[in-house]
């Protein structure tokens, strides 16, 4: 298989933000029609800026280090900047993935957004 | 760290005495087996030599019916296509099951595109097909039945003489890929009815690119590779020798010692199963719990995936594999446990452990004492984990 990149097993071997946000701003919960994997994101956002974020995933190695990573991003940019967050940066973030593990990062952004969606549904 | 190698169905370690076997053959008896000379005489020698290793090992009535070919991959291949096209004038109808090495089962979809047609059955909770059902399907126009010894995720064992004693009585070629059980589980051709069995060295302990076709005398089948008149005209192209003196000795090895060591191994097999089951909550064994492989244990972790779970094992030193559709290329689950009706949540949570003569009970423990904190680990990152 091809490997993963060095980031990626970081973020696999010590995840950051993993966990649930209690009353969170906003939640997403994605499922992944590729390989079935879940992916729950939990973002809590005070004057507009994402303070803190938290996931579960129920996937691969990629799955994880993405989701880890995301959070890492997605802390102190404001709903506007997070809702431009695309998987790519998030990919180089890493290090890169294999080619067969960028849908994993696709998951993630998704879960992101659908946090943001509930945030701003919520504000409405 | 500690190294243990618990994926030795996927290959096994060579074994020394099969290296040693081999080095000859690159050094000294280089001669080629179709050369008249003395060189080529002395090669011809050795490849009839692992030839009888081979067809004692299965029960061969002789060692002709052996045909050695790059490995299980090309056997199967040849032995399907060879004589679905041989007997295509007396029918177009293959049977097999639906748990099949991919090398089978893409092989029959292959023909499936040229005119054949297949039947896959399917099999029981525990992954075995329903003998009555095969009988029940065989027609007419059924010239070959195709069905795995066992099987390589799970280690499920196949009721093969019952198949066979079905193959005979209604005159229909029997093939089997037996690449997983020649070595590890008595296995015998002649006496279970067998017309077409494929091996392959580097499963027990043997070099990778090595395997052979039995092929029972008098079964109808077309020559497989053109060329030269090597294999007795079945199947061209200079033979491996190097290769297929390592094959014999591994044969050799496995029906001398092999058996005896089988039963060390299933010791070790059930000391990590009931390791993991009294340190690990909410798993289950996927495949029969008697009837399987002695070296095999086939366990999901409820919730979660399993490449996380083989990933972490590796940090450790250990090497496993999975049926998680995260790391099949083609992004689906195992075709065999979803066949066996498992939930596509816990088929992504398996883990298959296969042992060898090289696992040690140290190695066990190690593996029960690193295993249930990865798992807890996970679980806390999973959001489908209900809690214990
Ligand atoms: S989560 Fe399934 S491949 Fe990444």
């Amino acid at each position: 298989m091809e490997e993963y990149s060095e980031k990626v097993m970081e973020h696999f071997k010590n995840p950051k933000n993993v966990g649930e946000i209690k009353d969170p701003s906003g939640r997403g919960k994605v499922g992944n029609p590729v390989c079935g994997d879940i992916m729950e994101l939990y973002i809590k956002v005070e004057n507009g800026t994402i303070v803190d974020a938290k996931f579960r995933t129920f996937g691969c190695g990629a799955a994880i280090a993405t989701s880890s990573m995301l959070t890492e991003m997605a802390k102190g940019m404001t709903i506007e900047e997070a809702g431009k967050l695309s998987n790519q940066s998030i990919v180089d973030a890493l290090g890169g993935l294999p080619k067969v593990k960028i849908h994993c990062s696709v998951l993630g952004v998704e879960a992101l957004h659908k946090a943001i969606d509930d945030y701003n549904s919520k504000l409405s | 760290m500690r190294k243990v190698y618990l994926d030795s169905n996927a290959t096994t370690q060579v074994h020394p005495e099969v290296v040693k076997a081999m080095i000859p053959f690159y050094e000294e008896i280089y001669g080629n087996p179709s050369s008249v000379h003395g060189f080529g005489r002395e090669a011809k020698k050795h490849l009839e030599k692992a030839r009888g290793q081979v067809a004692e090992l299965i029960n061969a009535a002789s060692p002709d019916e052996i045909i050695f070919t790059s490995g299980g991959t090309e056997s199967d291949n040849f032995a399907i296509k060879a004589s679905a096209y041989a007997l295509k004038g007396k029918g177009t109808h293959i049977i097999t099951s639906s748990v099949e090495h991919h090398a089978v089962l893409n092989t029959c979809k292959y023909l499936e595109k040229t005119g054949f047609r297949v039947t896959y059955l399917g099999v029981d909770e525990y992954g075995r097909i329903d003998p009555g059902e095969l009988k029940n399907s065989i027609s007419g126009d059924t010239t070959l039945i195709t069905i795995m010894s066992a099987n390589n995720e799970t280690g499920t064992i196949m009721p093969i003489s019952e198949i066979g004693k079905i193959a005979s009585e209604k005159g229909v070629v029997f093939h089997t890929d037996s690449v997983q059980s020649v070595g590890k589980v008595p296995f015998d051709v002649q006496k279970n009815g067998i017309h077409l069995a494929s091996l392959s060295a580097h499963k027990i302990y043997g070099p990778k690119g090595v395997g052979a076709l039995y092929i029972r005398k008098g079964t109808e089948i077309l020559q497989w590779q053109q060329g030269g008149h090597h294999e007795q005209g079945k199947r061209a192209g200079t033979e491996n020798v190097p290769g297929i003196a390592g094959f014999g000795k591994a044969c050799e090895l496995a029906n001398s010692q092999g058996l005896k060591e089988c039963a060390g191994i299933k010791k070790l097999r059930d000391r990590l199963h009931k390791g993991i089951e009294t340190n690990v909550k909410q798993i289950r064994l996927n495949g029969h719990p008697e009837e399987r492989l002695p070296n095999t244990a086939n366990i999901s972790f409820d919730y979660l995936e399993g490449e996380s779970i083989i990933l972490s094992l590796d940090l450790e030193g250990i090497a496993t594999s999975t049926g998680s559709a995260c790391t099949s290329g083609s992004l689906e689950p195992s075709h065999v446990l979803e066949s066996m009706g498992i939930e596509p949540l816990f088929a992504q949570g398996s883990v298959r452990f296969s042992l060898s003569i090289y696992n040690t009970e140290e190695d066990i423990d190690y593996v029960i004492e690193k295993l249930p904190p990865i798992i807890d680990r996970l679980r806390k990152m999973s959001p489908v984990y209900p809690g214990d």
